[in-house]
């Protein structure tokens, strides 16, 4: 079947075959749904192979709107660089969920920040953080980190099989680094990592999610304000004193967006980069020639890295851009006011972009995957993640060579309810 | 092969560093810059690659 292209998403000129298509892939809908069930543990929802090959810039509904579903490598690279598709969270046409929709309607981007702001507004506050995930700056931290991580292996080791890997090492390492960068003390870790749970659960009501949301930002306050009084505030000590100094002081910004600030990097810090130590170290596991290979091989950790970015793809949902004007992508027009998803996880297994997409191998070098995103709001946090997560996997492999799954793979907890991808546990023995 | 690097689009995600530092450093603000205008051949290779990984288009290439 040829691929087709639909000329206007809201009328009935999509042709038959189309409509065929996308009543077979929901079982008798018009229009595709978002998200679509993974194909539990590591694979993307079968759906997508369809598309990219016969319609792969899709029509769906999203949150009442209409949304365009963009599947191939090449689309979705350029579509992320398109300048014609905004990011801004105060767009009433921006397509979000009624809990989302109250908080931003409560508190403006608050927590979405410059990631949910265009140029150049975006372009002015993310450059005021950029040093601090440079290059430079995050290899400073690696051995701080390798400290790190090799103390909770030592405890998760002292202390009784099966452990839960997610909670024993995955998460305290970014939880703990994110938070020396930000100054937040040790002690406050538990309470907002159940806070930004909340953020990445689908179908949390909406007043609920207001609250949580609310005592997070609440939490935030208390820590830039606890500077903005301090006399002998040191602008080096961390990020929020720095913004606290040079921007808040000098009334440049004010207590509002940098709070919001220093709320973005401190949730977006977090569940990430630990789903995916965990469910990157359950990839590995059912993979042992890889995992042991990366044991014996250290130098092999930060290719590890990105294939197990590409191929696990943890961040496909939260990808939704909104036309400021008409455009076009792969070849469809897309009108002003639609909606457009990019399914990175679909890019990242595109098989007309990488050979066998489907096999998970350490040793390719894959440094084009999309996993971090792509245009002006790619992760800022990737210089940090990336460390991070080569230490975490290739300290794990070399020194828990015969960690194992301690219930079976089908007994395993897997985020499908969440909008990034992991596991809620990880039972391991050794 | 001639690079140009425009800072001003530049988002400091530094995979330029990573894949080509004889080329790419970045600024005290994690900004990129340029080490080497002319690189030579044996470059060229993880130079294009920084180009086409750039998420800013930031890095040009005018091949001579």
């Amino acid at each position: 079947m040829s691929e087709t292209t639909i000329r206007d998403h809201g009328d009935d000129s999509i042709d038959d075959s189309t409509r065929a298509l996308i009543q077979r892939l929901t079982g008798g809908a018009d229009r595709l749904t978002f998200p679509m069930q993974r194909s539990v543990p590591f694979d993307p929802p079968p759906e997508y192979a369809e598309l990219r090959s016969k319609c792969p810039v899709a029509p769906a509904t999203l949150h009442g709107k209409n949304t365009w579903l963009v599947t191939r490598y090449d689309d979705v690279r350029s579509a992320l660089q398109n300048e014609a598709l905004s990011s801004d969270i105060m767009d009433p046409d921006f397509p979000l969920s009624p809990a989302l929709r109250a908080v931003v309607e409560a508190d403006g981007p608050g927590v979405g920040s410059f990631l949910k702001m265009d140029p150049p507004v975006h372009d002015e506050l993310r450059r005021m953080v950029t040093r601090d995930f440079m290059i430079k700056r995050v290899e400073a931290l690696r051995p701080r980190i390798q400290a790190l991580v090799d103390g909770l292996i030592d405890d998760m080791l002292a202390g009784p099989a099966p452990a839960d890997l997610y909670t024993a090492l995955a998460t305290p390492v970014p939880n703990t680094v994110i938070c020396w960068l930000l100054g937040v003390p040790q002690e406050d870790h538990e309470f907002f990592q159940s806070r930004t749970n909340y953020f990445f659960k689908r179908d949390v009501p909406p007043q609920l999610r207001l609250e949580k949301s609310t005592e997070l930002t609440n939490y935030v306050y208390g820590l830039v304000d606890q500077r903005m009084a301090d006399p002998d505030l040191d602008p080096e000590a961390d990020i929020i004193s720095r913004l606290v100094h040079d921007q808040l002081r000098t009334g440049n910004l004010d207590r509002r967006t940098v709070q919001g600030m220093a709320n973005l990097m401190l949730v977006a810090g977090h569940e990430t980069t630990g789903n995916m130590a965990a469910l990157g170290a359950l990839a590995l596991l059912q993979h042992p020639e890889q995992y042991r290979a990366l044991g014996e091989d250290p130098s092999l950790a930060p290719r590890a890295v990105e294939e197990l970015m590409r191929y696990l793809t943890i961040n496909d949902e939260p990808n939704w851009r909104v036309a400021k004007q008409d455009t076009v992508i792969g070849g469809q027009p897309i009108k002003a006011g639609q909606a457009v998803k990019v399914l990175t996880f679909s890019a990242n297994r595109d098989e007309g972009h990488y050979g066998d997409p489907d096999v998970l191998d350490i040793h390719r070098t894959v440094r084009d995957h999309l996993g971090f995103g792509y245009g002006i709001h790619q992760c800022l946090g990737q210089p940090l993640a990336r460390v991070e997560l080569q230490v975490f996997y290739a300290t794990l492999a070399r020194r828990i060579p015969t960690l194992r799954l301690a219930v079976p793979l089908e007994k395993v907890s897997f985020k499908t309810d969440a909008n990034i991808y992991g596991v809620h546990a990880l039972p391991v023995t050794w | 092969m001639k690079v140009e690097v425009n800072g001003g689009k530049c988002v400091g995600s530094g995979q330029c560093v990573l894949i080509s530092p004889e080329v790419f450093d970045q600024d005290d603000d994690g900004t990129v810059v340029l080490l080497e205008e002319s690189p030579p051949p044996q470059q060229h290779d993880a130079v294009r690659e920084a180009s086409m990984v750039c998420p800013a288009t930031a890095i040009k290439l005018i091949d001579s």
